[in-house]
Parts: structure tokens; C-alpha cells; sequence
């Protein structure tokens, strides 16, 4: 295929209709709430835009994100995602491997520098030799593959925030990539955050076709879409109207459970969670997992691993409990025996006028 | 740390440590002060000296009637505030999840719009009682420091706990530990203020009540 080939051009010849695209583009658009005809506006600069090219790095990471994205029961939408970008290294979708997979990322850095964008799932261990492709370290490439890159877009918490590597007592020193560009360890460029684990694709296609369309969408304080992240699960929840009533499932095998009642006494993350779950759901839009009963882990947030347990209530203590409380009172008596026996000897002197 | 984390942990923890301590030290040490023995003969033959005392705690809860027309505002706004600070703290979901979550017991909640609307008609009665001591001639000489503070630690949960289940002001996970450290200061600040009327209201009464009827008077 020409590298100088447009994105309409590309669709025309692959027999993508125009209907089609316009509709995957006001998918898009209504899924990040942006006003009427934006569709259509999307869909004229995407039309004109030469594909870019998209160098996927894998790094600590369990695959889910691209099986999320691939796995989609929307498959319109993902099908099209491949044709509008040009995914150019994806080593676990791509069919070349070894040296040959290698020179075709080296070959974009190359040739289209400043202009390719760099999607990372996964954090990077910073302590030698956990994890090497190609004989490179994790670090060297991501390094290498972000100083000539246009932007960055992390797919799933932990190339966003760490995840579950970065997870207590992260043996590998895994860090997120903004952790690493605050550090200085990786070039600064532009950043998306698509927090989850994994993220919803339509969320991660969402703001790849923003980025082309109008470039860096607004973000939240951890770098995040704020089209996608600005609310959390709990105000957009639909058991939302059980947790103002004060109905709340204490097992999930009860009554509140089986009446669809509010899973916060559960350990739902809902509250401190944002994230588009409850709006755009999963499976083409069948369901989330508050729906399927269970309560929301808070996934898409910064070290939700080591927020305690998914079961315990927001609404509880993290400090042990009352451990600790029958020392105190000791103290306390002893304490207040003290200053007893204080008053007392000032009470006898004064009683016997010193 | 997030404000949350530290609410929820390190901060819970030792605000409830400071509070066990310092209402401990304040019961044991009075208790233990040296009481000076009536030698005298109980004057009322009639009532012992001790149930005197314990019907003292009781009949003190409501207004003598030479003085219910001077105090009906005051005692009014205060059972009001009383009752609703106990409904809000003993019965939102939230507040017993909590509870179980530090001592394993439960009970049944009220619904969350009474709450709601029980911590609103609180904050009034306190908003009512605060301009009335901030206007009262005599009250407002007698009132110092201790009187504000403890007012303000005790309206603060009320305020940040209607923010937080209101989505008002920040992010919720903010919200919701502004209002468990706002409570922890609550705890901290209980023993060693006015607050510390809670403990001690029923065994001054008490006290007072045991003098009086060994000495005759009317209680």
C-alpha cells in the first residue's frame, strides 16, 4: 500500500462504503459527547488525512488490551480502526517476527519521523534485565521508538499508570510512561492516558480518531480523555437510584442482590472510579460488570491493585480495624491515673495549707 | 497517599487512638480525684442518697417549668440537633458500614433521602444556635474559644458529608476523605474540649444530684 495514500482513498479501495464510515465516525463522535455534525466533521478530516502509521509497543502487559480491542463484538468499528491508522508494528497481530518485525518498526522511525504515533500497552521494568525484545531492553526501545514519535497513547493502566506490575512490591521496578517522562528516562511528548484493564475499545478507537481529527483531546489531572473519564461509573450508574434510597445488597447471593440493588457495602468502586463502562458498556453494548452483579474494582484509576481488598466498602477503615485500641486504653487509664494521683497530692497540700 | 488513603488508614487509626487515651485520661482522673466526705447526717431520710442521684440524670433532661419560657428555644433547637446528629451518625448506611468495618456490628439504616434531609434541619438547628450565642448578651461573654471550635468540628462532617453524597466541590474520593478527616479531628479534639459533655453529662448530674438529696433539697 502507498504511504501517501489518504484515509478515504484507502477505504474506497478496500469497498468500505461512505455510509459505513460515516457511521462509524458519528459512533465516535456521539460517543465522546461532542455536539452535533462533529460526526460529520470527523469524517471530512479523517477522509483527507493520510493514514498515520502506529508502531503498538508490548511491554510488562497480559495482552488484554489487544484482545479487548480485537475481541470487540463491534467488529465494524475496530475493522475500520485498522484501515484509518496504519498499524505498522503490533508484535502480537503482526505476521513478520525476529529481525524482520524489528527493521519494519526501525524503518517507520526512520522514515516518518515526528509524524508516527507510538500506542504502549504495559509498563516498563526499570531494574536490568527483566525483559528484553530483540536483545533491547524494554526502556532502550521505548526510548528509542518515542524521541521521533508525535505522540504517545497508552493503552490500559499499566503503560498509563503502572498496573499491575507497578503493584506492591513490583520486583521489576515497573514504572507507567509518564512516570518515565516525568523521570527523564523517556522523551516528553504529547500523552493520552486509555486507562482500564482493558480498556473499552471503543474508548481506545474513540481517541485514536479524535487525535486525527482534532489532535490531543482534553485531558484530566492524570492525563486522561475527559470524554471518556470525566464522570465516574457511580454517576452514571443505573443502580444509582438504590444507593440514594439507601438499598444496599449485603451478599451477592441476598435479596438486594437478586433485586439489582447498590453494590457499594460490596466493595463497588464505582464512587472513585472514572471511566465510561456504565455509558458505552462492553459487548457491543450488552452489559458492565455492575450489571452482571458484581461490583466495579476500579481498574481505570492509579494503583487500584493496592487499594485494599475489591470487597472492602469505600466507606470502611484501611487502618486494621480496632487493633491497636486496648494499648490505647491503657495508656489512657494509666494516664488518667497519673494525673489523679497529681491532683490528689495538690488537693492534700492544699488541705493541709502549704 | 492519596487524601483518601490516609483518611481511611494512618489517620483513622491515630485519631482513634487519640480519642480512647484522651476520654480514658479524663473519666479515670476525675473519677480518681479525692472526694471530700459529707460527715454530716443525710438531712431526707426518705430517698437514698444514690437513686437521688440517678433520678437526677433524667429529671434534668427537661426544663423546670419557672424557667421553660426563657429556655424553650434554646432547649428546642437542642434536642432537635441532638437527635438529628445521632440519626445521621447511628443510622446512614455509610456511617454503619463503617461502624462494622471497626467493630463487626450492624444494624438496619434508614433510607438516605432521611438522612439527608435529618443532617440538613441539624446543620440549621446549629447554624440558629451558633447566631444565637454570637448575639445573646450574657451568652456571648461567657462564650470562649472551646465553645467556636468545638461547634466548628462538629458542623464540619455535617457540611462535608452532604458534599461528598452531593458530588459537590471535587472529586468524590476527595470529598469522602475530607470528610473522614474532618471527623478525625472530631475525635481528636472530643476529649479535651466541651465535647467531652457526652461522657461526662450523666455522672455530673449524677454527682450533683447524690449532694442534693443527701442534703434535703429539692431535685
Amino acid at each position: 500500500m502507498a504511504k501517501s495514500e489518504t484515509v478515504g482513498e484507502h477505504l474506497r479501495r478496500h469497498g468500505i462504503s461512505r455510509r459505513a464510515f460515516l457511521k462509524f465516525c458519528a459512533v465516535t463522535a456521539s460517543a465522546m459527547a461532542l455536539p452535533p455534525g462533529a460526526g460529520k466533521a470527523i469524517a471530512e478530516t479523517l477522509a483527507k488525512q493520510q493514514r498515520p502509521n502506529v508502531i503498538w509497543l508490548s511491554f510488562q502487559e497480559c495482552t488484554g488490551c489487544t484482545e479487548s480491542l480485537t475481541r470487540s463484538y463491534a467488529p465494524t468499528i475496530e475493522k475500520l480502526i485498522f484501515d484509518v491508522i496504519s498499524l505498522d508494528y503490533h508484535e502480537t497481530l503482526m505476521a513478520a517476527s525476529g529481525e524482520a518485525a524489528e527493521a519494519a518498526r526501525e524503518a517507520i522511525i526512520k522514515d516518518y519521523p515526528g509524524k508516527y504515533v507510538v500506542m504502549i500497552d504495559g509498563s516498563v521494568p526499570v531494574e536490568g534485565g527483566y525483559a528484553t525484545i530483540g536483545g533491547k531492553s524494554m526502556l532502550d526501545i521505548c526510548k528509542h521508538t518515542v524521541a521521533n514519535a508525535a505522540a504517545v497513547v497508552c493503552v490500559g493502566t499499566c503503560s498509563s499508570f503502572g498496573g499491575i506490575p507497578y503493584a506492591n512490591p513490583n520486583p521489576t521496578g515497573a514504572k507507567s510512561i509518564s512516570m518515565l517522562m516525568d523521570e527523564g528516562l523517556v522523551p516528553r511528548k504529547p500523552l493520552i492516558n486509555v486507562s482500564g484493564c482493558p480498556p473499552i475499545p471503543v474508548v481506545i478507537t474513540g481517541v485514536v480518531v479524535h487525535y486525527l481529527s482534532y489532535g490531543v483531546p482534553e485531558l484530566d489531572h492524570v492525563g486522561r480523555p475527559k470524554a471518556f473519564f470525566g464522570q465516574t461509573i457511580h454517576d452514571r450508574c443505573y443502580r444509582r437510584p438504590f444507593y440514594d434510597q439507601g438499598k444496599f445488597a449485603k451478599t451477592f447471593d441476598d435479596e438486594g442482590a437478586r433485586n439489582g440493588w447498590c453494590l457499594f457495602e460490596l466493595g463497588c468502586k464505582g464512587p472513585t472510579t472514572y471511566n465510561s463502562c456504565a455509558t458505552t458498556k462492553w459487548n457491543d453494548g450488552t452489559s458492565f460488570p455492575i450489571e452482571s452483579g458484581h461490583g466495579c474494582l476500579g481498574c481505570s484509576e492509579p494503583n487500584f491493585w493496592d487499594k485494599g481488598s475489591f470487597y472492602a466498602p469505600l466507606a470502611t477503615s484501611e487502618s486494621g480495624g480496632v487493633y491497636g485500641l486496648g494499648a490505647a486504653a491503657a495508656a489512657g487509664v494509666a494516664v488518667g491515673v497519673g494525673a489523679a494521683i497529681v491532683s490528689r497530692n495538690h488537693q492534700k497540700k492544699l488541705q493541709e495549707g502549704k | 497517599m492519596t487524601v483518601l488513603d490516609f483518611a481511611r488508614g494512618p489517620g483513622l487509626q491515630w485519631s482513634l487512638v487519640i480519642f480512647v487515651i484522651g476520654v480514658l485520661w479524663r473519666l479515670v482522673g476525675i473519677f480518681f480525684l479525692k472526694h471530700t466526705r459529707d460527715l454530716n447526717e443525710p438531712r431526707n431520710g426518705g430517698v437514698a442518697p444514690w437513686l437521688g442521684g440517678l433520678k437526677v440524670v433524667f429529671t434534668r433532661m427537661w426544663p423546670r417549668k419557672e424557667f421553660r419560657a426563657r429556655t424553650a428555644y434554646s432547649e428546642t433547637l437542642s434536642y432537635i440537633f441532638h437527635f438529628g446528629l445521632a440519626i445521621v451518625v447511628f443510622f446512614g448506611a455509610f456511617h454503619i458500614t463503617f461502624i462494622k468495618s471497626l467493630f463487626g456490628v450492624s444494624w438496619g439504616n434508614l433510607p438516605n433521602s432521611v438522612i439527608y434531609f435529618t443532617a440538613v434541619i441539624t446543620l440549621a438547628t446549629m447554624v440558629a444556635l451558633l447566631i444565637r450565642r454570637l448575639t445573646h448578651p450574657v451568652l456571648k461573654v461567657l462564650s470562649n474559644f472551646d465553645d467556636y471550635f468545638s461547634w466548628a468540628v462538629v458542623a464540619a462532617p455535617l457540611v462535608t458529608g452532604l458534599m461528598a453524597t452531593a458530588h459537590l466541590g471535587g472529586p468524590y474520593e476527595t470529598l469522602l476523605g475530607v470528610h473522614i478527616l474532618s471527623f478525625e479531628v472530631l475525635l481528636v479534639w472530643f476529649p479535651f474540649g466541651k465535647l467531652m459533655h457526652a461522657f461526662l453529662v450523666a455522672p455530673s448530674r449524677a454527682a450533683a444530684g447524690y449532694v442534693f438529696t443527701r442534703k434535703g433539697a429539692s431535685t
